[in-house]
């Protein structure tokens, strides 16, 4: 999974089945201390995250397909897992 | 996933059976502002865009699962048209 930040969200009425009904966000991905990272995800939420949240981004088309419930594979490849409290780094 | 700006349409006349009747575009992907996000690549379509549709996207091995019915050999598939993009920050 990877650290990204949610930047707003995407409005979409003609899609693929699998994204009906769904929220879909536009996440930039940063780094462990924020500091924003090249590109643009767009990722489907499954834990009610919001824009300026700091989340955990899975992006792995089997892991979608598990957290969405579908028992085929899916065109789906980014989904929100999770949403980040706080992030503790040790200086190595 | 990611955003894309269809550029226009590439036609092939011999390509893999599996391929046929899927239509192929020029897409550029872009980020929320519309900027290039490297260059242009060749995406099938499922979702009827058209040329300067801005659209999303999937890579990787999930494009082949694009279409219901049949597996496309595709790394990259248009999934959906944006209407609009609520960007905030």
């Amino acid at each position: 999974m990877i650290l990204g930040k949610v930047i707003g969200s995407v409005v979409s009425t003609i899609k693929i089945e699998c994204y009906e009904n769904r929220k879909i966000l536009l996440v930039r991905p940063v780094q462990p201390d924020g500091t924003e990272r090249k590109g643009t995800m767009v990722a489907v939420d499954v834990v009610r995250a919001g824009v300026g949240d700091t989340v955990i981004v899975a992006s792995e088309g089997r892991a979608a397909a598990e957290i969405l419930g579908y028992t085929c594979r899916i065109p789906i490849r980014n989904v929100i897992v999770g949403v980040v409290d706080k992030i503790k780094q040790r200086q190595v | 996933m990611k955003l894309g700006r269809v550029l226009g349409k590439v036609w092939a006349t011999v390509k893999d059976p599996q391929l046929d009747g899927v239509k192929l575009y020029l897409m550029q992907p872009v980020d929320e502002n519309d900027e290039p996000l490297g260059r242009p690549i060749v995406a099938a379509d499922t979702v009827s865009s058209n040329f300067g549709d801005l659209v999303f996207w999937v890579s990787g091995a999930e494009a082949t699962f694009a279409l219901a019915e049949k597996r496309i050999p595709s790394d990259a598939s248009i999934v959906g048209l944006v209407d609009r993009l609520d960007v905030a920050i």
